[in-house]
């Protein structure tokens, strides 16, 4: 008869209705800033750089190559390379970025840069909170505000992170291999010869000059 | 005691106007009577707001708005002064008048709806004589504030959604007033004061509504589906049916201006239950001889709010019709439904003395044509369990 299904249908939602007062499991709701759901392994939106051990610079993995600057489909990632060297994650004397932005509010999240870095320097955060009033300044971060330590890496996302310290630690075993023939004094002075020579391998001339935008760019970072 | 509350702000009115020289008062006593029903019923729309967007959520195991205020009670001020900060968008090839005034004769004419409607003993702005007949008048303003707002915002989606409303309004008019025309003929008079003081009796403690008649409880149903066609509620939203076409005839309004829309629809809602509260539920009388005592205001409001209840509870659970569904459920329903009524009303009164047998004739007036009517009109649709190939 006309009207069952209308009866039918008002008889629950009054029971959703009555039910949602007393059964709690019946709300599926999330009070977000209150209560917050585990956040999945594989949430990604915005790069950041790691850095090993305790000096978010100094530490740094990243060798101001600009792979990633160049693979940026929309050009969000801004380098300048350092005219200076210092020891990478493995050891080897490298250039570092002078210069590291990135626009977040260009970045389209795809994960290319970490896809190309072969330093394992890049990796993806799933910080979300980001809202700001500044909305040039603001979402533009320079190197320090991108720059996160490995163990943050680690935490965010365990599986990722195990291989790439995997990596990290492969490579740096077969540097001290290749280190080791070569020279037969202890690897920390190899490695001190390896950077005397490779100062001396870019022209003596400039050497002097490259000193000091590194101090200014300390200096800035302080 | 329960006197004095009961006439509290009617001697209040009395007082004031009295300070006045005697040449203003009848209008200072409108103006009066004018202002109290502005920030009543704007209040109440304010608290509609919150409480539908609450129960929906309910409806739906949602918690709806809780962040701003105590449980999220102050959610319309919010919504007040974003609306306000809003930009006014309004269309390079509208008709800038017209597209002006629609809003504002919307709200106009739902608040000129108030000014019959008898909210308490004694207080009714204005005790016309055809006050039935007022109301269904105005509201048909409504309708054309609606095709203003569609016509004048020169979009497409606006112009479909206000034919689409027009359509459904003056479809919808025609059982609603039938079913009124129903009260108006057992009581004898267009005068909505007269109505509910024909209502007023009892039998032992229950009231003389004219709901607990058998005509009368047909003439209920049919009363609030065509209302709730009539302000353009869920299941009959279509005019604004925001998954076909944006937002039919308010596509083009933002800002304010769509709040005095939303304003004007939910005010158009509670006079159209208040009409009903007054043709069907026995205005402001106690629903019980022994809550006689409880000021006669305070049972207007709460039988409105119990109305505003049904209709939130309406659209939590119906989905929206076809518009073709909606055309054959309007003429070939409920036009047929409310004509009987008016024979039932009619025998109802021909049978002077109470009795059996009128509750027996009446009865069975209502029941035998709306078993067969609704019965043969499923039989032409081929209606079976839908099969769904993706979504099981």
């Amino acid at each position: 008869m006309l009207g069952e299904g209308i009866a039918k249908g008002f008889v629950e939602t009054a029971r959703n209705f009555f039910g949602s007062y007393f059964y709690k499991d019946r709300l599926t709701t999330v009070q977000y800033p209150e209560e917050r759901l585990p956040q999945a392994e594989a949430a990604r939106n915005f790069p950041f750089l790691v850095y090993d051990g305790e000096d978010s610079q100094a530490g740094m993995r990243c060798v101001a190559c600009q792979i990633c600057e160049k693979e940026c489909p929309p050009k969000c990632i801004f380098i300048e390379k350092s005219k200076d060297k210092k020891p990478d994650a493995v050891g080897k004397p490298q250039f570092y970025p002078a210069v590291f932005n990135i626009d977040i509010s260009v970045c389209m999240s795809c994960q290319i840069c970490v896809e190309v870095c072969p330093f394992e320097a890049i990796k993806m955060d799933t910080d979300f909170e980001l809202s700001t009033d500044d909305r040039f300044c603001g979402l533009l971060w320079d190197k320090t505000r991108l720059s996160k330590p490995n163990d943050y890496y680690r935490r965010i996302h365990p599986t990722d992170a195990a291989v790439s310290d995997g990596i990290l630690a492969e490579e740096k075993a077969k540097a001290e291999a290749r280190a080791k023939p070569a020279v037969t004094a202890p690897p920390a002075v190899a490695t001190a010869v390896a950077a005397t020579k490779a100062n001396s391998a870019s022209s003596n001339g400039t050497h002097a000059v490259a000193a000091t935008p590194d101090l200014k760019a300390e200096q800035t970072n302080g | 005691m329960g006197e004095a509350a009961d006439q509290f702000f009617v001697r209040l009115q009395h007082w004031l106007v009295g300070h006045v020289p005697v040449s203003l008062q009848p209008i200072v006593s409108s103006l009066l009577g004018v202002v109290a029903i502005l920030t009543v019923f704007a209040g109440l729309f304010a608290v509609t707001t919150v409480l539908e967007r609450k129960g929906l959520g309910r409806i739906q195991n949602r918690y709806g708005p809780n962040r701003v205020g105590p449980f999220g009670f102050l959610q319309p001020i919010a919504d007040g002064i974003k609306s306000l900060t809003k930009e006014d968008v309004v269309p390079h090839a509208a008709d800038r008048a017209v597209h002006f005034l629609a809003p504002l004769v919307l709200v106009l004419a739902a608040f000129s709806l108030y000014a019959v409607l008898p909210i308490g003993r004694n207080m009714v702005l204005a005790n016309l004589d055809a006050g039935v007949l007022f109301f269904f008048a105005v509201s048909s303003v409504m309708e054309l504030a609606i095709f203003m707002a569609g016509w004048s915002s020169r979009n497409k989606y606006s112009l479909l959604g206000a034919m689409r409303a027009i359509a459904q309004m003056v479809s919808y008019e025609v059982p609603l007033i039938l079913a009124s025309v129903a009260v108006v003929m057992v009581s004898g008079s267009l005068s909505t004061v007269a109505i509910v003081e024909r209502q007023a009796g009892y039998t032992g403690i229950l009231p003389h509504w004219f709901v607990f008649t058998p005509w009368g409880f047909a003439g209920f149903v049919i009363f609030v589906v065509a209302a709730t066609a009539e302000s353009n509620r869920s299941p009959f939203d279509l005019p604004e049916g925001e998954s076909e076409i944006i937002a039919g005839y308010y596509t083009e309004y933002s800002g304010f201006k769509f709040a005095l829309f939303f304003l004007g629809e939910y005010l158009g809602l509670f006079a159209i239950s208040g009409l009903g509260i007054t043709l069907f539920l026995g205005g402001w009388g106690a629903p019980l001889s022994v809550l006689s005592w409880v000021p006669s205001y305070l049972w207007f409001f709460a039988k409105l709010l119990a109305m505003i209840a049904m209709f939130i509870w309406i659209r939590g659970t119906l989905p929206r019709l076809r518009m073709d569904q909606l055309m054959n459920f309007a003429w070939k329903f409920m036009l047929p439904m409310a004509l009987l009524n008016l024979i039932t009303a009619g025998v109802w009164c021909f049978f002077s003395q109470q009795g059996v047998l009128r509750w027996l004739v009446c009865g069975v007036l209502v029941v035998v044509p709306y078993v067969l009517l609704s019965r043969s009109l499923m039989q032409g649709l081929k209606l079976k369990k839908r099969v769904y190939r993706f979504a099981e």
